[in-house]
């Protein structure tokens, strides 16, 4: 398939691309988190917010529409991510989604290996859904640097819509946020029309200030989204970090006036962790941020549990997950 | 709106917690309720209705207590108090555990029942007030275990007579009633007008729990209720929270009684945020300090002085913050501010917040409930110190702010209050936070947190704040009076005899001991001293308040170096007058028994050498510990100087008294002003000597002469003077009681009661307890 230069191929784009800045060490040094106080923050949230009954069915609809539906395995085939794909256009039974009024709900994206492009852009062929791939010598970001660059080319090349960069975890450790930009200032480049997710692995940065620098450095070195995790690392997704990182955003957008998507991927299996996670994108960030084009949760088996709460939401009953289609 | 209309909104919508259970349970009770008087409720009487603030509705009609209410509660108290006593720890602990269980097992009611009655949103409720209940009766279900063992000796006052607000009303209950019932005293309570359902729903449990009737009475009614509790002839021990106007009339009116008393009073605390703070969490922090429970609170982070550099995009990124709170229904799940407790609160807030003619004022746009009583989340910027509302505490909603250039300013601006009770720090620098947070003027230090409690950590206030500590160790202190009976002490007058009738020898003018100087009285009079037989053994000066401010300005300036003097520097002084006395130890000897008439002066100067040795140990011993909250970090309760006391000396022992308030005083790094003994001053004059030779700093110890009649007034009114002492044989206990309610100051008098100076009662955990404020610092960690 021919790699075509649709820069706003992403259904609801509408901002302006974050072009970056230059470094600006006094800001990356600046940045501040203090554990114990975001802990507390996300200890209580899901406390202070609750969404109930039609809210609730909306909201985990809003989820779907922003899931990255992922396979990332080494056992990948073409029939294993067409079905994937078959699952992102009809997430949810049609019976269920009909009372809802939300026909035609899909998912954000589907995210695979680059030689899964192919078969997924095949698959999802006509419906908008974009298909995102990891890159950059995946999932530890170790393979020798320009054969790293020339993987994003090559899975743009084959028509990947976005494009899940690894950073250097050993940039962020040693303190060399030059290198790190450098770094981020090379995928973005490379990715050129495709949007580009930097990927801070945070389980492996050691500390939430460490989190909060790495995304400062990767939004001023190009980045569309800065994303959590892997989904490789022993710890992934969490809300500290998750709060961590969506300030960051939200400092960026004030200074720059660029907003920056956000990611959280691995471990968000339960709708009601989705909600959470909502919620707070919904607080600390503000509505715009709910929307496909800045957020999403990279997932693979979130959506099982959203649809079964939607069953339950529709008949009043709790459903089992065989009455719903495999992705 | 259809679920495609919310997809694309994205708002939360309602999420009501059910109020039929609470509601049912009223409706059980006959939607009236009467007294809980010796295990059981009384027939509701003339009352007044208590109303859900968010809505208006009636919930129940109470009743208003009596005089014989409350004589019939206290009496049941004290018939039930014996026996409750002789139960013992375990017993005890076993009916607290009861307690708590129980409360456990009706939190959601519990917690449903105080949001109709207070306003407050039920996730506070829910997931802050109720935890924090059961978790005190837990905790002092513990204390009671092991009373016995750690705290021999101690025995309960007696009863209790508990007095509490309308903010966190079964919180407060339990502050109050599980270190009571925990150390063997029986209580009568009374809760806020317009707060007591959950008190009777406790009480209902009581019942249930099979607690002893009488160990715990309930009367409720409005603050005339109060004021015949605390002044009730059988209350033996009175616990107040409230305001601080309320806490001065207690005072007052319990002035002479005897009755031990602990305050718990307003505040208006200092949210200090430094420019290397985690901004962000700085911010959030505040929705916890001024919006958590509408600002009703005492300890209310109320105050916030941000660092110059950043005060600009603090205050943004904060009105940001406001902007996303909920105001509303407060039984709707996902409301972070609810209704104000009552129309008149509402009002006095809307009109101090009215009358703020500077700064700037800035409320989120979103609108408030048409129906119920609300007021919105508001910051005012760019106020100073100077304006009211910087000092005054508003008790709603309302931030004030003000900005400082360094760390000495920030400290200066935050301790610039009447108030004391807590404070936050927010600074990313473990230097910073941790130089800053002791020298705040507060009961309670939050670093990079606010508003943290645990039944384990002492939590009450310094200056008009109040006195007294709740939670733990030092909580439970408060309900426990060392055991033993007291003597009588009668007043001892000065000799009297012939001027010409001199020991002869070089005039040896004593002189007033102000500052590290002999200084001469301010009023230019003399007395002269007489021995028993009517020799004049020397003069005197005559110190009037002139000489007490000059002796007060001395102390105060001296206070704050010797506060920060290392415990075994303070022991070195203490042990050097001991040598530089025992030098002397002769003519003090002489000295003693040529006033006194007696022949034990040598005995005395032996127990004042002994004495001085005993607080030079002390010195850097009487340790703060480190508490078990369930926190990753540490609440430190630290032992920290009161400040300045000031003492009237025991008469009857004119060394060993004078040594055995000093001493603890300079051991615990307090600066004092010591009224000698008043018939026989020359021994403390002599000391001043003492003093002089053992490197004493100038104004850490300053002695004066003069009538304890005439000069306790003015030190007990005195500002600057932070705890006032009277072992006078004059009794001026209800005087300097008295007295001492404008500013709120610490007094331990004696109630015309004897001390034995020489015994083991001359020495020890009181006076260290006397000569220093709990302060507890949190410290909250983790990378």
């Amino acid at each position: 398939m021919q790699a075509t230069e649709t820069p706003t191929q992403l259904p609801q784009v509408t901002e302006p691309r974050n072009p970056g800045q230059e470094l600006d060490m006094d800001w990356v040094m600046s940045a501040r988190a203090n554990t114990s106080a975001i802990e507390r923050r996300c200890a209580s949230l899901p406390g202070r917010r609750s969404v109930k009954k039609e809210f609730q069915a909306a909201w985990l609809c809003r989820a779907i529409s922003c899931i990255d539906l992922t396979t990332l395995a080494g056992d990948d085939t073409a029939g294993r991510v067409a079905r994937l794909c078959a699952k992102a256009r009809q997430p949810v039974r049609p019976d269920i989604l009909k009372p809802l009024g939300m026909e035609g709900l899909t998912v954000g994206a589907v995210c695979v290996y680059h030689d899964m492009i192919a078969p997924a852009r095949d698959a999802l062929t006509g419906t908008g859904i974009p298909v995102a791939a990891v890159s950059t010598g995946f999932p530890a970001g170790l393979s020798p640097f320009h054969l790293r660059v020339a993987e994003i080319g090559e899975s743009v090349k084959v028509g990947a819509d976005e494009i899940d960069i690894v950073i250097s975890r050993r940039h962020v450790l040693t303190g060399n946020w030059q290198a790190l930009y450098d770094e981020m200032r090379a995928f973005r480049t490379a990715c050129g029309g495709a949007h580009v997710k930097a990927i801070l692995a945070t389980g492996e940065l050691g500390s939430l200030r460490n989190v909060a620098r790495a995304s400062l450095v990767c939004m001023m070195a190009g980045a569309d989204f800065i994303k959590t995790s892997t989904g490789k690392e022993a710890v992934n997704a969490t809300l500290p970090v998750s709060l961590v990182m969506i300030r960051a955003i939200r400092d960026y957008h004030q200074r720059t006036g660029y907003r920056v998507g956000y990611k959280p991927a691995g471990g968000i299996s339960k709708a009601k962790d989705a909600l959470v996670y909502l919620s707070l994108i919904k607080e600390e960030l503000g509505n715009r941020w709910l929307q496909p084009d800045l957020f999403r949760f990279g997932a693979s088996s979130l959506l099982g549990d959203i649809e079964r709460q939607l069953d339950h939401h529709v008949t009043g009953a709790y459903s089992a997950s065989w009455r719903h289609a495999m992705g | 709106m259809t679920v495609k209309e919310i997809f694309e909104n994205m708002e939360y919508g309602p999420a009501p917690e059910s109020a039929a259970e609470a509601l049912a349970w009223l409706v059980d009770q006959g939607d009236r309720f009467g007294h809980f008087i010796d295990g059981a409720f009384t027939d509701p009487g003339d009352g007044f209705d208590s109303r859900n603030p968010a809505t208006g509705e009636v919930l129940a009609t109470l009743s208003q207590a009596r005089a014989e209410d409350v004589s019939a509660a206290v009496a049941a108290a004290r018939r039930a108090q014996p026996k409750w006593e002789r139960l013992g720890g375990h017993g005890r602990a076993r009916h607290l555990y009861a307690l708590a269980r129980m409360i456990q097992k009706h939190a959601r009611l519990f917690a449903v029942l105080e949001t109709l009655d207070n306003g407050k949103p039920i996730r506070e409720a829910r997931d802050i007030d109720i935890p924090l209940v059961h978790r005190h009766f837990y905790h002092h279900a513990g204390l009671a275990q092991l009373i016995e063992s750690e705290l021999p000796g101690m025995v309960p006052h007696g009863v209790c007579g508990q007095v509490i607000p309308w903010n966190f009303p079964l919180l407060m209950l339990a502050w109050k009633v599980a270190p009571a019932l925990a150390a063997g005293n029986t209580v009568v309570l009374k809760p806020a007008e317009y707060t007591s359902l959950t008190a009777l729903l406790f009480a209902d449990i009581c019942r249930r729990a099979g607690l002893p009737k009488g160990v715990m009475n309930i009367v409720t009614g409005d603050g005339a209720v109060g004021e015949l509790l605390v002044a009730h002839d059988g209350v033996d021990k009175v616990a107040f929270t409230g305001s601080t106007d309320v806490g001065r009339a207690i005072r007052r009116a319990t002035a002479g009684h005897g009755k031990a008393l602990t305050l718990e009073l307003g505040g208006k605390s200092a949210y200090v945020v430094f420019d290397d703070a985690d901004i962000d969490s700085a911010v959030e922090g505040l929705a916890d300090a001024i919006w958590f429970n509408g600002g009703q609170v005492c300890c209310a982070g109320s105050r916030l002085l941000v660092q110059e550099g950043i005060a600009e995009t603090f205050h943004t990124r904060l009105r940001a913050r406001m902007d996303k709170l909920r105001i509303g229904d407060p039984m709707d799940k996902c409301i972070d501010v609810g209704a104000i407790v009552d129309s008149a609160q509402r009002e006095r807030v809307a009109s101090m917040v009215a009358g703020c003619t500077t700064g700037t004022v800035y409320q989120p746009g979103a609108g408030l409930p048409a129906r119920g009583c609300y007021y919105p989340p508001t910051l005012i910027t760019g106020l100073a110190p100077s304006d009211p509302l910087m000092q005054e505490e508003i008790f709603g909603p309302v931030l004030v702010s003000t900005t400082f250039r360094t760390p000495a300013e920030a400290v200066a601006l935050a301790n610039d209050t009447r108030y004391g009770l807590a404070a936050s720090v927010w600074s990313e620098n473990l230097n910073l936070a941790l130089d800053v947070a002791p020298k705040l003027a507060a009961g309670v230090v939050w670093v990079n947190a606010t508003n943290l409690f645990d039944a384990a950590a002492p939590f009450g206030g310094m200056r008009e704040s109040g006195f007294g500590r709740e939670g733990g160790w030092e909580g439970l202190r408060a309900y426990l009076r060392p055991a033993g009976k007291t003597k009588p002490l009668h007043r001892i007058v000065p000799s009297h005899g012939d001027d010409s009738k001199t020991q002869g020898g070089i005039d040896r003018t004593a002189k007033l001991y102000i500052g590290g100087k002999q200084a001469r009285p301010d009023g230019g009079y003399t007395r002269t001293v007489f021995s028993k037989s009517g020799t004049a053994l020397g003069e005197v000066p005559i110190t009037n308040r002139k000489d007490i401010r000059n002796a007060v300005e001395a102390a105060t300036g001296a206070a704050g170096g010797w506060a920060r003097t290392t415990g075994h520097a303070r022991a070195q002084i203490l042990y050097y007058m001991a040598e530089n006395l025992e030098a002397r130890a002769a003519e003090f000897a002489g000295r003693i028994d040529a006033m006194t008439g007696g022949r034990k002066g040598a005995e005395e100067v032996v127990a004042s050498i002994r004495r001085l040795f005993t607080y030079a140990a002390w010195a850097d011993k009487f340790d703060g510990r480190v508490k078990g909250v369930p926190l990753r970090g540490v609440a430190m309760a630290m032992r920290a100087p009161v400040g300045v006391i000031g003492a009237l000396c025991p008469d009857e022992a004119p060394l060993l008294g004078l040594v055995s308030v000093m001493a603890p005083a300079m051991a615990m790094g307090n600066a004092s002003v010591l009224i000698a003994s008043d018939p026989f001053p020359l021994a403390a004059m002599d000391f001043t000597q003492v003093l002089e030779t053992s490197d004493v700093p100038g104004g850490v110890v300053n002695i004066l002469s003069g009538a304890h009649a005439d000069l306790a007034p003015t030190l007990a009114q005195h500002a600057s003077v932070d705890a006032v002492w009277s072992f006078s044989s004059t009794d001026l206990s209800a005087q300097i009681e008295t007295d001492s309610a404008g500013t709120l100051k610490r007094t331990w008098v004696n109630h015309a009661q004897a001390r034995d100076w020489s015994g083991a009662v001359g020495e020890g955990h009181a006076f260290l307890d006397a000569a220093t404020e709990v302060k507890t610092i949190w410290v909250p960690y983790g990378e």
